[in-house]
């Protein structure tokens, strides 16, 4: 594929992924990417206050979920030891906390879920996650921010580019493969969009030079 | 759902829909964004290629149902899947039940099922004593309000948010704020609540993939995923008809499914799940794994030559987006679980006669759903081969019978037509000051009030045929010889239509025939469900034109041209009359079209400098023929001042028998065409059916509007200049 072509698919798949409400930034290196979500999570709030809906009174068992809630706190199950670790330094550095198993202790919410993709396609903006480790499925659903990075070299331009990929995929067994595009969105009441429903609130894509 | 027991008690439902305030405004915004957001959707893609693939594909696949079923299985349960089989409904929910009973289930999370909602499996389960929450935000409150989904994507399109607001006050025991921002994040924390305490996820599936034993789901929330990950075990309900070859005709649909349903490039969440994925609230770290498939008919209908189209279908919910009675009426009253032009026909399949039998005669026939469907489902034709089904099984009605004797004899038939003139003299008429027919005072089997809305035409004193032979003018070197086919409404009611559409031929050298033995043209008789003597008057029409000496067959009713244009479907049993009918059906036009795009008349035939004047297009026109452009080109040939106004494709209310079935919906669908008319500034409608000008002219005479309705053939024939010959 020549440059141009994948300048082209680039700009494709900014374009659709913002037309989602992505944040879609580039970054140089899995070093940068960290960065941003350690700069992500500090900016952010901590867990659920006010998007989240937490100061609306809910019924005492719903409340209580809440009440498990802690310091900040990013997810990053399916990174290498070594990515996982410099991840886990930086969040440490900065006192927010960072795991990579135990989710289903956290089902209350955790701040960031950051995951490494198999692939982007760029006419719809969507990432292809490998989910088969339930600790993936769970930190990019649990989270209120999912931060996606996917490397430039394994964008497609549509589905079916993408296929051989995906039926590999979905071809192991057992195998749980997401596409994902965007944040969790309702539109059930009154037609009125709203995002963050049972899944993120927002979605950020990082497109990783390598 | 439908509770009505008769034709009387379900209008009478469908009027309180039309009462409904809320309602009839959410769906008509609704109704007005949607087809914007489709094309945007769709912009840039040939979506009429992808439509037709996506209907070969399907038709491949159920007409292999059988063995994708035994490969899905075979892959599937070589990955751990038990994979369950259900004849019946009752069968499937019997089966989940007792899965839930092995695996000492108690409560079950659910995501959004069609299938589910098909087998009422809540209904079965919470019965069994399970506790069951559905996680879809719509499907959780409808769920609430122990009512069934108004929309196949949108299933609680029909609620405010305030009534959502009061729903979740009670739930939470706290007053909650009716901002949808808040409701939705109430919904979020008090579900994942019951995502924790599952023990049970229980899915549909939008594609079952029999190359590989995967499944996949199509969600905007995620909730699919939360169901399909926490609990231990998951059972997914499919239809037979999700079953399909392999991941590339999955992705082909799924190019369709969002675009079509919500105007979305595809959905936040596609999820595709193959085996016992890892889970830790299970022993063995391994999910258990159902997937139940339900046949509940499907096979008996993959094995129907009429009816397997409809299981092309992946519930994109369009058909009823566009449906300009759904609009008013909304889904409790537009199907019983299934909603939409699909759901007047699956109803009958999977629900039942009883249910299927008031629903299916709502149908206006605009064809708007077909136009619309993403597997190129013949939906208003399947409609009304459902309810001939139901006629011939519960026996026909009176009217439906006495229409069908009158018609398959065209002497008796016209007679009766002529007689009627002569009956309606004893009822009055008056005079309308704007328009030049007259208005029958009163017709006597449209004496109810709810036929006030508009006024009601009489039957010209001669009807055209008998005019005709005055009118033929003889042409020598002609460049067309033409059939004029006149249809019911133009002969008798309008032959003024027939007459200025001499008019503007007048000196272009078209040698027109008028064959007598001509009738009516069937539609009346498909509205019925009288498919038998649609086809009798169909071989009549076809015997009466001979294609062999016609260069082309001229309708003034679209509604007339479409049916004519469909005559080959009637036959598809019988060779030979399909050989001729579709001889027959290929030189059929409509008038706009012969007039601009053979006759090429230009400008310099019309006078110029006229009126402003708004067109509105008539279903069988824009989407019965597919003409779009050349009536409006026509409109600037002949001296008017075109302005645009909105909505022009959409139904005007009409669909003859239609009107006088339904006449609350009827005048509702008319008191939006008519705002738009008369918001456009025009001083003219010009239309292109004898139906839609009776329609729109009686509306607009009883609301006392300046706005005169003309014909196509009569807008031209008032300005052509004298003279102008073709050379
Ligand atoms: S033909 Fe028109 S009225 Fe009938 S179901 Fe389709 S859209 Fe609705
Ligand atoms: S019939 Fe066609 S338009 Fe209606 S839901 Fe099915 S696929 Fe969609």
């Amino acid at each position: 594929m020549s440059t141009q072509d994948k300048d082209e698919m680039l700009r494709t798949f900014t374009a659709k992924a913002e037309a989602v409400s992505c944040v879609v930034e580039e970054v140089p290196s899995m070093a940068k990417a960290f960065d941003y979500v350690v700069d992500l999570c500090g900016k952010k709030e901590a867990c659920k206050l006010l998007i989240s809906g937490c100061e609306e009174a809910l019924s005492k068992k719903a409340e209580g979920l809440c009440e498990t809630k802690q310091a900040k706190l990013v997810a990053a199950p399916n990174l290498n030891k070594k990515d996982f670790g410099s991840l886990k330094k930086k969040c440490n550095d900065n006192g927010f906390v960072c795991i990579d198993e135990g989710m289903r202790d956290h089902l209350a919410g955790t701040d960031i879920g950051v995951a490494l993709c198999q692939g982007g396609i760029a006419d719809t903006g969507t990432v292809i996650l490998d989910s088969d480790s339930e600790e993936t499925r769970l930190a990019t659903m649990i989270s209120e921010i999912f931060v996606a990075v996917v490397p430039k070299s394994k964008l497609f331009a549509n589905t079916y580019e993408a296929e051989d990929v995906v039926s590999k995929l979905i071809g192991k067994d057992p195998s749980y493969t997401a596409f994902i595009t965007g944040a969790s969105r309702t539109a059930d009441i009154e037609r009125v969009l709203a995002l963050g429903v049972h899944g993120p609130l927002e979605m950020h894509v990082l497109l990783l030079d390598k | 759902m439908q509770k009505a027991h008769d034709l009387k008690e379900y209008r009478e439902e469908v009027g309180q829909a039309l009462d409904n305030e809320f309602l009839r405004k959410a769906m008509d915004n609704f109704a007005r964004a949607y087809p914007q957001g489709r094309a945007k959707a769709f912009a840039g893609m040939d979506a009429a290629a992808l439509i037709a693939e996506i209907a070969e594909a399907k038709d491949e696949s159920v007409s292999h149902m059988e063995e994708l079923y035994q490969e899905f299985k075979k892959n599937a349960e070589a990955a751990g899947v038990k994979v369950h089989r259900a004849r019946t409904a009752a069968e499937a929910n019997e089966i989940i039940a007792d899965i839930a009973r092995e695996e000492n289930c108690k409560n079950i999370v659910k995501s959004k099922s069609m299938t589910a909602e098909e087998t009422l499996l809540n209904h079965h389960l919470e019965a069994e004593g399970l506790q069951v929450t559905e996680t879809d935000l719509g499907e959780w409150i409808i769920q609430l309000r122990h009512e069934g989904p108004t929309h196949m994507v949108m299933p609680a399109i029909h609620l405010s948010r305030d009534q959502v607001a009061g729903l979740f006050s009670q739930v939470t025991g706290s007053n909650q704020p009716n901002e949808v921002e808040k409701l939705v994040k109430v919904a979020r924390r008090e579900l994942r609540q019951r995502y924790v305490d599952a023990d049970m996820g229980i899915s549909g599936a939008n594609f079952c993939l029999a190359d590989s034993g995967a499944i996949g789901l199509v969600t905007n929330e995620g909730n699919a995923r939360l169901v399909t990950t926490l609990p231990r075990v998951h059972v997914a309900l499919a239809g037979l008809e999700k079953l399909t070859p392999s991941l590339h005709d999955a992705l082909r649909v799924l190019k369709a499914l969002p675009r079509n349903a919500t105007g979305q490039a595809i959905t936040s969440y596609v999820t595709w799940i193959k085996g016992q994925s890892e889970c830790k609230a299970a022993e063995d770290n391994k999910k258990s794994y159902h997937i139940v498939f339900l046949d509940n008919g499907r096979t008996a209908m993959s094995k129907d030559p009429l009816f397997k189209e409809v299981l092309r279908c992946i519930r994109c919910g369009a058909c009823a987006n566009v449906c300009p009675v759904y609009r008013m009426v909304g889904g409790h009253q537009y199907g019983h679980i299934y909603i939409g032009a699909i759901g007047l026909i699956l109803t009958y399949f999977f629900h039942g006669r009883d249910k299927a039998k008031n629903l299916v005669k709502n149908c206006i026939n605009c064809q708007a759903c077909k136009a619309v469907c993403a597997a190129g489902i013949d939906l208003p034709r399947m409609i009304k081969e459902v309810l001939a089904r139901i006629q011939d099984e519960e026996g026909h009605e009176l009217e439906s019978r006495l229409l069908s004797k009158a018609m398959s004899n065209r002497r008796f038939f016209h007679g009766l037509l002529r007689s009627a003139r002569y009956a309606q003299k004893m009822f009055g008429t008056k005079t309308s000051a704007d328009h030049k027919g007259k208005y029958q005072r009163h017709l006597p089997m449209l004496l109810s009030k709810e036929h006030g809305f508009r006024e009601i035409p009489k039957l010209a004193d001669t009807p055209f045929r008998d005019k005709f032979p005055k009118l033929r003018e003889k042409v020598e070197h002609p460049r067309y010889v033409v059939g004029l086919f006149g249809g019911c409404a133009e002969d008798f009611l309008y032959p003024e239509h027939l007459e200025s559409g001499m008019e503007t031929f007048k000196g272009q050298r078209v040698d027109v025939r008028y064959p007598m033995s001509q009738t009516c043209c069937g539609l009346p008789l498909m509205m019925m469900g009288e498919t038998t003597t649609e086809r009798d008057v169909a071989k009549q029409n076809i015997r009466a034109f001979d294609p062999a000496e016609l260069d082309y067959i001229i309708c003034h009713c679209p509604s007339c041209a479409s049916h004519l244009k469909g005559y080959p479907n009637l036959f598809k049993n019988d060779p030979e009359w399909h050989l001729l009918a579709q001889r027959f059906a290929d030189k059929v036009i409509d008038y706009s079209s012969f007039v601009q795009e053979e006759l090429e008349m230009g400008k310099e035939h019309f006078e110029q400098g006229g009126p402003r004047a708004a067109y509105h297009s008539p279903c069988h026109l824009c989407r019965g023929m597919g003409v779009h452009e050349a009536p409006r080109k026509l409109l600037g040939t002949g001296g008017y001042d075109y302005v645009e106004m909105k909505e022009e494709e959409v139904c005007c209310g009409f669909g003859g028998t239609y009107s006088v079935k339904f006449p609350r919906i009827s005048s509702q669908i008319l008191k939006t065409k008519l705002d738009h008319i008369e918001e456009s500034g025009a001083d003219l409608l010009v239309t292109d059916c004898p139906g839609c000008v009776m329609q729109i002219r009686g509306g607009l005479d009883k609301r006392g509007s300046k706005v005169k309705v003309r014909h196509m053939s009569e807008a031209l024939a008032e300005r052509k200049k004298p003279g102008g010959g073709h050379p």
